[in-house]
């Protein structure tokens, strides 16, 4: 260990890391482990990592480039960045896939022991991009990570297939120096992971230690970095969360809450799945986790659990939102309590497993046959996903309805440092369940002061009633195929779930209460909007941000927070979803519509320059 | 525990009026569903019956317990999820050929390897009823109705067959008409701890009249079907003098005197296939009665076997814990 010779140490206020390799290369585990440590340390961070949706597709090829950027920062941030100060290429592929994004000037580390004749080929490159010139306007730092990586695993007894699966831990090592980050978080990590092949910690651990030392020992850099601790975030206990471990923790403290046990019913599927496994590891809490044979017989699953008194939950993406559909019917028509998570992703179809998208909203509002009206919600960001989760709940057990809580790729295996909420914080919701016959009868569709029904539990005695899928007369609930009753029970339902409204506060304007131009956003582009918005207010320029939680029932208020604007930007992962919405329910303003359908998120600077653009028209 | 109660028949009627074509075969069995539930001594409140869509599916609305009439071919989905939040239910599916093998299909597998402590009733007419007469999985080859004007160029399945290969712990098959016999099969599924699998003949008489008759007539009942009573000989005929022996791995007839005796708990399912595959030889008598009956593991136990254990070991999970678990730093 050489770290007696303390180099420069400079301050920065942000800086931004993409990881790239194979994804064979262990790029999440690398960007995770970095993330985690710099949450630890006390930076505000954002991350966002975008792989393949083949689990390893052909090696070195550009398909199979796995990417992670981290952002850590000493002040507030809202998005992983625009563009990486600091790329780590482990191949050939991973550096022509990624290089354009770096900005220029940044630094690009790249593994020269990945780049023979064959490496480049195998990335479709007619030449080495370190020699050919474009790698020009960018520092380029060359190490040939493999033979380091085996230079120093030497005498471990490791085959050097293992030896090799190292080459991330260096990286992480060599980036741990540069920005003066402590190793134990990590090495406490190794430790866990490798309980049972504690060979492996070691030569991991060896590997990182190796790449840290080289900091010092080789003069790579021309000095070390530092970003210093947030001290901007509110005050309070912080960790480290992904938007599915949030959404999972908020499902549990919802039922809590409820005073119910969650009874989850799911079918794997990108990138919803991070749930299920969450949630799978909560039995301690009572959590029945139930992996169906598909979609289908989750949500019915869930539904079944909710009429026997669980809070029933399901969780999915797109396709398995379309399989789920006529279940919700189902749990709309016999209105019991039931949450609904769809992680979206890139569709139609299969579209884009392990991309982001918000191009299912519509589906959410009125994806379904007949009326059927389902409070829809969406999360923020990672931590809003915990909020948005209890939110759900709260909804579904005190309306007797479904709830679709909308998340998306992007806020599901993204990070951000999470404030713990104080238990006081969290207001019970308990569900209250029918116990006794009532005077005169049972009546299973009775509607209290929220029109919702009462909940009746198999299992209570006096109570046996049958619930279905046919329309149901009001009060009793026996079959009713009268016509009259059938528009009643449309009504109410649909005036049920409008009185949601009633519940819910209207959303605060950051910035200006008016002025020309107010950027609406929804779901994940929460981050890009308000960096946008305030770096642009910054500059003087007036602009107000307003950012929905709830988006059906509309919340109260919105008609006069628009009239108070010029004109109303509504940025989206679709085309043009929201605004289409808004403009039926709106029809006295005007909105306007800024789509981006990729994949991936909005940056920052592709925000500033619309709304530069239409403040100049 | 359910509670011990004393009821009739009469108790488990519901106030809803009836609506099967009249002559339906569903009357029988809802007949006899009901004086089963008084047999049974659990209370009205600890069941619930659990249906898909189709005619038999309108059952729940008929029986005075809790009841769920859910969507096409998912009420063992359903019911997974009643029995799995409350294991002190007795849950009852009742489906049809269509809604548990066509559209349920699926679903229908997949409880029968759980295991879940499920009872279904599979009432099988061999037609598509509610939709007004179209083949069903079940329908046999050729099978002329409005959609196969020329036969139904499909091959059927053996529901019997279909739930031995899923690894079903109960299966056995009755009639409707056969009241004492369904009496017995019932009691039997509802003694079996796990999911039970019964496959009852049911005559549909607008559709698709008489399709069991050469089987389930009372004039030809006796010599037409063997009932598999588990460790009684395999004896049938009106004389009680005929018997089914297996000889070179095929079901014979032979003499009363020569009849295997039947095991319905043996470790290989392999005996009950042999008898489900004498559907296909008209020669044979149909088997009927109990094919499978073994002792497994159930479903929805085993769920909650593990959040006992992950709390022993864990202790229950709080909310503070939960919020606080993984690493945290402090703001000051």
């Amino acid at each position: 260990m050489s770290q007696t010779q303390e180099p420069d140490v400079q301050p920065f206020e942000s800086v931004v890391i993409r990881f790239a390799g194979d994804s064979g290369d262990g790029m999440q585990i690398t960007g995770n482990q970095f993330t985690h440590t710099s949450a630890v340390i006390g930076n505000d961070l954002a991350t966002f990592p975008d792989y393949p949706a083949e689990i390893r597709a052909p090696a070195g090829t550009r398909p199979g480039v796995s990417g992670f950027q981290v952002r850590f920062s000493s002040s507030d941030i809202h998005t992983p960045g625009d563009q990486p100060d600091v790329l780590v290429a482990m191949n050939p592929a991973a550096l022509v896939v990624n290089i354009k994004d770096l900005r220029s000037g940044g630094i690009v580390v790249v593994n020269t022991g990945q780049f023979s004749e064959g490496d480049l080929r195998k990335a479709n490159l007619a030449t080495n991009p370190l020699v050919d010139g474009s790698l020009k306007g960018y520092r380029v730092l060359e190490i040939d990570i493999n033979q380091r990586v085996t230079e120093a695993l030497a005498g471990t007894g490791l085959t050097s297939k293992e030896v090799q699966r190292c080459k991330n831990f260096y990286t992480l090592g060599l980036m741990y120096w540069l920005y003066n980050r402590p190793l134990d978080t990590t090495l406490r990590w190794l430790d866990e992971k490798f309980a049972k092949r504690p060979e492996l910690a070691e030569a991991n651990k060896l590997a990182m230690q190796a790449g840290y030392n080289a900091g010092d020992i080789h003069e790579f850099f021309q000095g070390r970095y530092e970003v210093a601790p947030c001290t901007t975030l509110q005050k309070g206990t912080y960790r480290n969360i992904m938007g599915n471990e949030a959404t999972a923790i908020g499902l549990v403290a919802g039922a809590q809450l409820a005073g119910l046990q969650p009874f989850l019913g799911s079918y794997p599927i990108t990138p919803a799945s991070g749930i299920l496994e969450a949630l799978a590891g909560y039995k301690e809490f009572g959590v029945i986790t139930f992996q169906a044979e598909d979609e289908i017989a989750a949500i019915c699953a869930a539904l079944g659990s909710s009429y026997a008194g669980c809070l029933g939950i399901t969780t999915t993406s797109g396709p398995g939102m379309a399989l789920k559909t006529e279940a919700m019917g189902l749990a709309v028509a016999t209105e019991l309590p039931l949450v609904i998570v769809n992680v979206q992703r890139g569709g139609p179809s299969t579209g884009l497993p392990t991309k982001t998208e918000q191009a299912d909203l519509l589906q959410a509002i009125f994806g379904r046959n007949g009326e059927a009206p389902i409070p829809v919600l969406a999360a923020s960001t990672p931590a809003d996903a915990f909020d948005c989760a209890v939110e759900a709940c709260r909804i579904a057990v005190q309306y007797m309805t479904p709830v679709i809580l909308l998340s998306d790729g992007y806020i599901a295996n993204g990070a951000e440092p999470w404030r713990l909420p104080e238990l006081a914080e969290l207001r019970p919701f308990p569900a209250r369940f029918q116990q006794v016959v009532p005077e005169g009868g049972f009546l299973p569709f009775a509607r209290d002061e929220r029109l919702a029904r009462p909940w009746a539990r198999p299992g209570t005695p006096g109570l046996e009633h049958r619930i279905g899928g046919i329309e149901r007369a009001n009060l009793t609930g026996h079959l009713s195929y009268d016509p009259e009753n059938h528009e009643l029970m449309c009504k109410l339902r649909a005036q049920k779930v409008l009185g949601v409204r009633d519940s819910i506060p209207t959303p605060a304007v950051l910035g200006d209460e008016q002025g020309e131009l107010l950027v609406l956003g929804w779901g994940s582009t929460y981050g890009a909007i308000t960096s946008a918005v305030e770096e642009l207010r910054k500059d003087g320029v007036r602009v107000s941000a307003l950012h929905l939680r709830h988006l059906w029932p509309l919340p109260k208020g919105l008609d006069a927070i628009f009239a108070r604007f010029r004109s109303v930007l509504v940025p989206e992962m679709n085309l043009g979803q929201l605004a289409r919405v808004l403009r039926s329910e709106y029809p006295q303003h005007d909105f306007l519509g800024y789509s981006k359908v990729q994949g991936q998120p909005f940056r920052t600077s592709e925000l500033v320059r619309k709304i530069r653009t239409i403040l100049e028209q | 525990m359910a509670q011990q109660a004393t009821l009739s028949k009469k108790d488990f009627k519901s106030d809803q009026d009836v609506r099967w074509c009249p002559g339906c075969g569903d009357y029988a069995i809802l007949n006899c569903v009901q004086g089963v539930m008084a047999q049974l001594g659990v209370p009205r409140h600890q069941l619930c019956f659990v249906s898909g869509i189709g005619c038999s599916s309108r059952f729940p609305y008929y029986m005075n317990t809790y009841g769920f009439h859910t969507i096409h071919g998912r009420a063992t989905a359903f019911a997974t999820g009643i029995k799995s939040a409350n294991p002190e239910l007795s849950v009852w599916v009742v489906t049809g050929d269509g809604d548990g093998l066509s559209i349920g299909g699926n679903h229908m597998a997949h409880i029968l390897r759980r295991n879940v402590d499920v009872k279904i009733l599979l009432f099988n007419n061999e037609i598509y009823g509610l939709t007004k007469g179209q083949y069903s999985p079940t329908s046999p080859q050729g099978k002329k109705t409005k959609t196969s004007p020329m036969g139904s160029v499909d091959r059927p399945f053996d529901p019997v067959s279909f739930a031995l290969g899923c690894g079903a712990t109960f299966v056995a098959r009755t009639i409707d008409t056969h009241q004492k016999h369904m009496e017995q099969v019932l009691l039997a599924a509802a003694a079996h701890k796990g999911t039970a699998f019964v496959e009852i003949y049911q005559n549909c008489v607008i559709f698709n009249d008489g399709a069991f008759d050469t089987i389930a007539e009372k004039t030809v009942r006796e010599d037409h079907t063997v009932d598999l009573r588990p460790g009684q000989p395999l004896v049938f005929g009106k004389e009680h003098d005929k018997g089914i022996r297996i000889e070179s791995w095929e079901p014979r007839v032979c003499t009363a005197a020569q009849a295997e005796t039947w095991r319905a708990d043996l470790a290989s399912p392999g005996a009950a296939f042999v008898m489900a595959q004498m559907d296909a030889h008209p020669e044979l008598p149909r088997p009927i009665g109990i094919f499978r009956d073994v002792a497994a593991p159930t479903f929805d136990a085993g769920l909650h076997e593990q959040i006992q254990r992950a709390r022993a070991t864990r202790g229950s999970g709080s909310l503070e814990k939960l919020l606080h678990s993984g690493e945290t730093w402090t703001v000051a």
